[in-house]
């Protein structure tokens, strides 16, 4: 039975069936279906149940919320007390976080139930879920493709019916990508819209956990769960609100902006299928009006220099002293490092930390990182200028439905330019809903994305509502009960 | 030799004795169980992340104010990035292009300012412990917060390096913001010398690291420069480098030299946003400021203390706080003798003088003052008062009876002179006759009929004025 989160929670406060028996379900699909799609690293059924337990005892007391005893998946990067939280990397082997990450500690609150992590790329980096040292999740629509990345798991979880949602990371498009390839929804909120606080950086500047769901009410509800201020995470921000409420589906005198440089060198199927959606929102009411990005083309080099600028700092801490693997065999304690980091890091994630070195290095930062933070701000002040003029811009999440699987380490330059339309929305630190536009002739999902200007979800979500109304995507998402 | 200029800045690492650390709510206490005061923050675990401190930047700010500094209106932190096993996040956060505090100067007593470049905010690291044979890491310091004062290369002499070390270490104290014990490491300095002739441009410099008291610090550079001199005089050229002072060999020695110099690919921390600075702010911390060393030095001074004396006073926050206020209250004279005296004799130790922990109050000491100053009881009596008060504190009054008082009654000292000098006619005799010595009898007399009360001075002064009516 497909469902919505709020569906659910209706059964389960009518008492029709147990948070027990919903969780039961979940970790029967698992069992059936994550053999052929990867999408958990891990699950604990124990501790699903003890939730799910907790839960049943919540409701029973009209306690807690919408999202009182669903199952939900969680990104390798998220912390959990003690679970093991490794990033899909070998460096981070058996590594227990002593602490929840602030979202964690929100929807332990309102009593939801997790699941396991979520399988994902190495460090959050990539865009296939290959470079998981767990090996790659599978696109469930075919698994010949992969699902994306890095929140690769998440996408193929939620899309298979293995979880309700996921909590995915979105560094620069991490969360909207895989959403598109699965044909999911996926939310990237503002910067500052929710506590990064035990979200295991990549760049820390970029990163921010959004939900990935089978649909955009649920996606406003989780965010609702999850966003908020935090005194913890210095970048967050006291200026988001809940969206939930907002939503009407209503996009009457909406004003759209088509960015044209988006739609260059964008797969015709691809394109066709986005701009059609141009033709809908006119017909609902909507204008559109057709913009320019001009320093659009330098967001993506100045994306990679900055994240990976950051990413060689935030990984330096992986040295083998405190938590995960250390080699066994070395000189002295700068040899162990070394031998370390070697053994630990998979050849992506090296490659990262190599060139924002190098960036960051004496002679080379004011060439590339100081200049990619000229761009970042150039993008920025596009988009705040784009922002007086449209209510939202709609494009398209990536140039191509799902890459085969290989494909990306075979084509390591197309697959970090395929990073374009979604990199600016990090770089500018706006908010962005990605959702399923159609299905392209081979089956594969088609996504759109939505740009909205900062801590607007309430409007890119409304937008993504009056489309998904008018396209109801036929799966089989959502655990048969 | 003599004919090279000395030229030296120096780089103080202060410790803030803030509560808890700069970027968690941890205890900074020294001397805990290794890892204790640690929490996922201190630790570098993944996924967490720093939050300022609001009172480490109070303190930076009283720091940069007391040392003239302007106070930057924004100010933010960047990352330095170096690999060592006590930084647990391979990356040091601190502050690299927009400092908290700028432009600053100490003056000397010669009246010679040394500019302060800036003044910075950091995280100290942790601490390797070596044992058995095995390393070990200790976290609890990591995240300490520390300043780091960089001057200016005006410093000329050992002798400036020194004053200059002294003057910093009395105003941090006196502002409440670091204990700065280089001992303890809660002030660490790095000196940058060179020497050059005059009139030509600026040498190479070596950096010099390692120097953990006062007289080390002095010893490295008088070394130091003795060394640059004669490798000039050599023909031979200073090498940019970081040496170490050795305190066996009482040399310095190399530890690195500028090709294998770190590059610390400082950039801005993601984690922390710019921190503005309004200027109410600053205002405020300014008012909440005491008075600083130099300012409580000349107030002394108008005393008419000697500079000894005001060096010693004014040495301690503490003392210099409890004179203030008594020489406010009381005779500024008589209280800073008692002060040097008596209170100081019971106290041998540096501890002992900064905690200042006496038994009483200034209220009372300032009573016990002007009992004296205004002749109501006699050094003697005093002394004795003071040490009763020191054992068990109290107030002058719980140790004075009525006698004590009324033995020093000017009245009853009249009476006394007067019935000393009808009762000894041959000591007037020869007195007037000379014999000076005479007077003494009569002396005695009157201090024995007060049982030793009696200001011996007053007593003098009333006979003679009787002897020789």
């Amino acid at each position: 039975m497909p469902g919505k989160i709020a569906e659910y929670s209706e059964l389960l406060r009518s008492g029709k069936i147990s948070s027990t028996e919903l969780t039961k379900a979940y970790l029967d699909e698992i069992s059936a279906s994550n053999p052929k799609y990867n999408a958990f690293v891990s699950v604990d059924p124990d501790r699903a149940l003890k939730a799910a337990a907790k839960a049943d005892k919540a409701i029973k007391n009209g306690e807690g919320g919408l999202l009182t005893g669903i199952p939900y998946g969680v990104k390798d990067n998220i912390a959990e007390k003690g679970v093991v939280t490794d990033c899909c990397s070998k460096i981070l082997e058996n590594y227990r976080p002593t602490y929840n990450a602030a979202v964690i500690e929100k929807l332990n609150a309102g009593y939801a139930v997790p699941l396991g992590k979520n399988n994902m790329d190495e460090f959050a980096m990539g865009s296939s879920t290959e470079t998981s040292v767990y090996g790659a999740a599978l696109n469930p629509v075919n698994t010949s493709f992969v699902p994306g990345g890095s929140s690769g798991g998440g996408a193929a979880a939620v899309r298979a019916g293995m979880a309700t949602f996921a909590l995915g990371s979105d560094t620069g498009g991490s969360i909207r990508q895989p959403a598109a390839f699965t044909g999911i929804v996926g939310l990237k909120p503002t910067y500052g819209a929710v506590s990064r606080y035990g979200l295991i950086a990549y760049g820390s500047s970029l990163d921010q956990i959004g939900p990935m769901t089978t649909s955009v009410e649920d996606a406003a509800v989780v965010f609702d769960a999850i966003s908020g201020s935090d005194k913890r995470d210095m970048t967050s921000s006291p200026l988001s609100s809940p969206v939930s409420d907002k939503l009407t589906g209503d996009v009457k005198k909406m004003r759209i902006g088509y960015p044209k440089e988006y739609f260059e060198g964008i797969d015709p199927e691809v394109k066709s299928i986005v701009e059609s959606a141009f033709s809908f929102y006119e017909k609902a009411g909507a204008t559109i009006k057709e913009v320019s990005v001009p320093a659009l083309k330098s967001a993506l080099p100045a994306y990679y220099i900055i994240a990976c600028a950051e990413a060689s700092s935030n990984l330096g801490r992986y040295d083998g002293i405190r938590y995960g693997i250390r080699a066994s065999d070395y000189d002295d304690v700068n040899d162990m490092i070394m031998k370390t980091r070697s053994m630990g890091f998979g050849k992506e994630v090296k490659r990262r930390i190599m060139l924002g070195t190098y960036v960051l290095s004496a002679g080379y930062f004011d060439a590339y990182y100081k200049q990619a933070l000229r761009v970042r701000e150039s993008v920025s002040e596009a988009m705040r200028d784009l922002f007086a003029s449209v209510d939202a811009l709609l494009t398209p999440v990536a140039p191509t439905t799902a890459f085969p699987l290989n494909y990306t380490s075979e084509n390591m330059i197309e697959t970090y330019m395929s990073d374009f339309c979604t990199v600016p929305v990090n770089i500018a630190g706006l908010p962005a809903v990605s959702l399923p536009a159609g299905t392209a002739k081979s089956g594969l999902p088609v996504g759109m994305q939505i740009i909205g200007a900062k801590f607007r979800e309430d409007v890119i979500l409304n937008a993504a509502l009056a489309y998904e109304a008018d396209h109801p995507v036929k799966t089989d998402m959502g655990v048969r009960i | 030799m003599s004919e090279y200029l000395f030229v030296a800045g120096l780089e103080t690492h202060v410790e803030l004795q803030t509560k808890s650390k700069i970027f968690c709510s941890c205890s900074t206490a020294f001397g805990a169980e290794p890892n204790t005061h640690c929490c996922p923050v201190c630790t570098g675990e993944p996924g967490s992340l720093p939050v300022i401190n609001r009172e480490v930047l109070i303190y930076a700010i009283k720091a940069g104010l007391a040392t003239n500094c302007k106070i930057a209106s924004v100010t933010k932190m960047d990352r330095k990035n170096y690999v060592y096993p006590d930084l647990p996040k391979a990356y040091q956060i601190s502050q690299f292009e927009e400092p908290v505090a700028v432009g600053g100067y100490i003056e000397l007593d010669s009246g010679k300012r040394i500019r302060i470049n800036h003044i910075h905010m950091e995280e100290d690291a942790g601490k390797l412990v070596h044992e058995n044979g095995y390393t070990y890491v200790d976290y609890n310091r990591g995240g300490v917060p520390l300043i780091e004062i960089v001057s200016e290369p005006d410093i000329a002499s050992v002798e400036e390096a020194r004053e200059y070390v002294e003057k910093l270490q009395l105003i941090m104290r006196h502002i409440g913001v670091s204990d700065c014990k280089m001992q303890e490491g809660s002030m660490r300095c790095d000196v940058n010398i060179s020497v050059n002739r005059k009139g030509e441009p600026l040498g190479t410099r070596a950096e010099i690291k390692n120097m953990n008291s006062l007289s080390f610090m002095e010893k490295a550079l008088a070394y130091e420069y003795r060394r640059q001199c004669e490798l000039l005089d050599n023909g031979e050229r200073v090498v940019q480098e970081t040496r170490r002072y050795n305190e066996a060999t009482q040399t310095t020695e190399s530890m690195r030299n500028k090709e294998d110099a770190q590059d610390y690919r400082y950039f801005p921390e993601p984690d922390i946003l710019s921190i503005g600075i309004g200027k109410d702010f600053i205002e405020k911390i300014k008012r909440s400021l005491p008075e600083l060393p130099d300012a409580l030095r000349k107030r002394f001074a108008s005393y008419g203390l000697s500079d000894i004396e005001i060096k010693r006073l004014v040495e301690y926050k503490k003392i210099a706080d409890f004179y203030s206020e008594a020489a406010a209250l009381s005779d500024p004279k008589i209280a800073a003798n008692l002060i040097l005296g008596e209170i100081f004799r019971g106290m041998q130790t540096e501890e002992e003088k900064e905690r200042f922990d006496l038994m009483f109050g200034v209220k009372a000491f300032a009573e016990l003052v002007t009992l004296r100053a205004e002749n109501k009881i006699n050094a003697g009596i005093q002394k004795k008062v003071l040490q009763k008060m020191l054992e068990c504190g109290g107030s002058p009054k719980d140790y004075l009876s009525a006698e004590d008082l009324a033995g020093v009654d000017s009245g009853a000292v009249d009476r006394l002179c007067a019935e000393a000098v009808a009762a000894n006619e041959r000591a007037v005799k020869d007195y007037l006759g000379g014999k000076e010595q005479a007077l003494k009898a009569l002396l005695g007399y009157v201090m024995k009929a007060t049982r030793g009360k009696a200001d011996a001075a007053q007593v003098e002064a009333r006979l003679k004025e009787l002897i020789c009516k």
